[in-house]
């Protein structure tokens, strides 16, 4: 296996070079040299404009899969409730099902979760294994996974998704090793192959600056994360005369076999705060410029009004004004609500690589130099201790508070 | 002899500090290009370091020893990245790199890295940065914890406890801590919550500078070519793309009541007060 470059079509143009992440290529004698810093990425490949760069020497193994059919969704489950991940997973997965012209089916585990199957239904699964026991009361990475592979086993499906939760990026890479196949982390976009019929995963990388594709060949099923809140959840119309619970499958176990090496001690939540920022449309975030741990209460009355939650950048969080769940950016939350307003936050890379995917972007800074100008929707130049106050009292006016 | 040796996973990645918005296209561009420690991986070599500073003195009553080794897989240069981190504190590192393990997927990193973790006895703690800045998946850790079937914790904000036998652990999920006991040997995944690492001592420069960094390749791991790298993975990149970002800004001009009254007038426009 290798990497090579045609020096006969190669012109030495450096378009390679320029996208090369791990600075692995040279122009050396007005040809492209790649080096040992090769991660065979791609990025070469598909930047040369001739042609010229070529992966080779990978065998092709031509494996048989045709005992492998179906999309099977994860529904993970919290305190007895389909988060709704698994419902934008159902919804995704249903265009891929009919892509493919096979059936989609979904996975219930947890503790008193059957009775969320009626709603599940509505999101166009034809089929869900229900797993209904005490002992998956709480999130415990083994003996899900232990389930899971039992099921995965069973069934067969030729795509797997569950969401890239805290439980699914810790819980379905084990599934994966298991299984030994191929897993993709965090996908923003999927797709069918139309001729090869394999799933294209296609997921950010490097801060969210590239795009890669990514395929599963020589394994199955074909395992993804799906980033939360990306995909749509959307129900299809379901014909009246359907008896429901015909499509759902109750699976028994052994409760004996399924005995955890993680002993749960005690599970909290911080009082009065929400700290899980991703879920919610709205975030209004506070930067250096907020000063001080007590205007975060302003950002909160804000946030609340709009039924949204307080986010934060780095330089907040390193300052001990809001803890850490708080943060968005690269080594905090990637974060894509409806609407972000970011008041103060100056717009360092590292954070607008955690929230640029944002359906709005809303611009409170005192500097008109900010970064953060660059890729807001809305910009106001101003004093947000000011224009925030003044934006409280206006919705709070609109909606006969005062 | 040593009797509990932690082990700390790290890469080297390209940072991201000079990434710039290009004014023409608007889109995101790298100036130069600058390798560091992942940023999570920092906070795992501080944690292994501090864990040995607190079981160090009570090992040694009953004579035993703890020792902390840093792992990574890549290119040759990687070993300065190796040195930085004996230069943090920890106390000796190996070097993974042959040409063969380039290209590798999550799954053929976790099997060389299991691999070469099997090459050492009495390991009693593998921790690892919670993702990495390039890759950006989290699923080494997992799938490493795996294949050397030990438990997994991804996500931990404190060690609570730990003797040689057992740690209390806290992890870090979307809406709650959850605190957990388990057996050792087992593997973590830490974020930036769980400690502030420190600089490097000049004791721990000039120890740096003199070590010689072990390099392993496959053969030492009795690795065949068909488990690692581009040709031991199941996932394939067949596509890279830089994604457009078209940025439409719009600029709210006038006095701050004029601002406010157009940015509540948008607002209202798309429902969202």
């Amino acid at each position: 296996m290798d990497i090579k470059v045609d020096e006969s079509t190669c012109t030495g143009c450096s378009l390679c070079k320029n996208v090369c992440m791990y600075d692995a290529i040279e122009i050396i004698n007005g040809k492209a040299v790649i080096d040992d810093n090769c991660v065979f990425c791609g990025a070469c490949i598909d930047a040369c404009k001739f042609n010229s760069i070529e992966i080779t020497g990978l065998p092709d193994k031509h494996l048989d899969f045709s005992n492998y059919n179906g999309v099977m969704v994860f529904l993970e489950t919290l305190d007895g409730a389909v988060l709704d991940v698994g419902y934008e997973l159902a919804t995704e997965g249903r265009k891929l099902a009919s892509s493919l012209g096979v059936p989609l089916s979904g996975v219930l585990i947890g503790n008193k979760v059957k009775d969320n199957f009626l709603q599940a239904f509505e999101y166009g699964l034809d089929k869900i294994y229900c797993i209904d026991n005490p002992v998956f009361s709480n999130q415990l990475d083994d003996i899900y996974a232990k389930v899971l592979v039992q099921i995965i086993d069973k069934y067969k499906p030729e795509i797997f998704l569950a969401g890239a939760t805290s439980f699914g990026r810790s819980l379905v890479p084990k599934v994966a090793a298991i299984i030994k196949t191929g897993l993709t982390a965090d996908c923003t976009a999927l797709a069918i192959d139309e001729e090869k019929k394999i799933l294209l995963q296609t997921r950010p990388t490097f801060g969210g600056n590239v795009l890669a594709t990514i395929v599963t060949k020589d394994a199955r099923p074909q395992m993804a994360t799906v980033r939360p809140h990306v995909m749509e959840k959307k129900k299809t119309a379901i014909a009246e005369s359907e008896d429901q619970s015909a499509k759902i499958e109750f699976i028994d176990i052994d409760q004996s076999k399924f005995k955890t090496k993680y002993k749960l001690i005690s599970t909290e939540k911080e009082a009065g705060e929400n700290i899980n920022i991703t879920d919610y449309d709205v975030i209004v975030s506070g930067g250096r410029g907020i000063g001080g741990s007590d205007s975060f209460a302003l950002l909160k009355e804000l946030a609340d009004l709009l039924g949204g939650v307080v986010g934060a950048s780095r330089a907040a969080v390193d300052s001990n004004w809001i803890s850490y769940p708080h943060q968005v950016g690269q080594t905090g939350k990637t974060v894509n609500p409806r609407v972000y307003i970011a008041c103060g936050i100056s717009g360092a890379i590292q954070h607008l690589a955690g929230m640029q995917t944002s359906d709005l972007v809303i611009a409170i800074n005192k500097d008109p130099e900010a970064p953060i100008f660059k890729i807001a929707n809305y910009g106001i130049v101003g004093d947000l201790f000011e224009v925030v106050p003044k934006l409280i009292r206006k919705i709070k006016m609109g909606r006969g508070l005062i | 002899m040593v009797d509990i040796k932690i082990i700390v996973c790290i890469k080297q990645v390209p940072g991201t500090t000079e990434i710039k918005i290009n004014p023409e296209t608007n889109t995101l561009v790298r100036e130069g290009i600058e390798t560091v420690i992942n940023p999570f991986d920092t906070y795992a070599i501080e944690e292994g370091v501090r864990l040995k500073e607190k079981l160090a003195p009570l090992l040694s009553q009953t004579g035993e020893e703890i020792e902390t080794i840093a792992l990574t897989m890549g290119p040759p240069q990687s070993g300065e990245m190796l040195k930085e981190a004996i230069a943090l504190g920890i106390d000796k590192a190996v070097l993974l790199s042959d040409r063969a393990f380039a290209g590798a997927d999550t799954w053929a990193t976790a099997l060389t890295l299991a691999e070469a973790i099997k090459k050492f006895d009495d390991w009693k703690l593998i921790i690892l940065g919670k993702q990495t800045l390039d890759g950006d998946t989290g699923q080494v850790g997992p799938e490493l914890a795996q294949k050397l079937n030990i438990p997994f914790i991804g996500y931990a904000s404190s060690i609570l406890d730990i003797n040689k036998n057992r740690m209390t652990i806290k992890r870090l999920m979307e809406d709650r801590y959850e605190t957990f006991e388990i057996r050792l040997p087992a593997a973590i995944s830490v974020g930036k919550d769980i400690n502030i690492p420190r600089v490097p001592s000049l004791r721990g420069k000039l120890k740096a500078k003199n070590e010689a960094i072990p390099v392993w390749d496959k053969n030492y791991l009795n690795l065949d070519q068909s488990q690692i790298g581009l040709e031991g993975s199941y996932t394939q990149v067949i596509k890279i793309s830089m994604p457009e970002h078209h940025y439409e800004v719009k600029m709210l001009e006038g006095s701050p009541d004029h601002q406010v009254d157009e940015l509540y007038g948008k607002l209202k426009e798309l429902n969202i007060v």
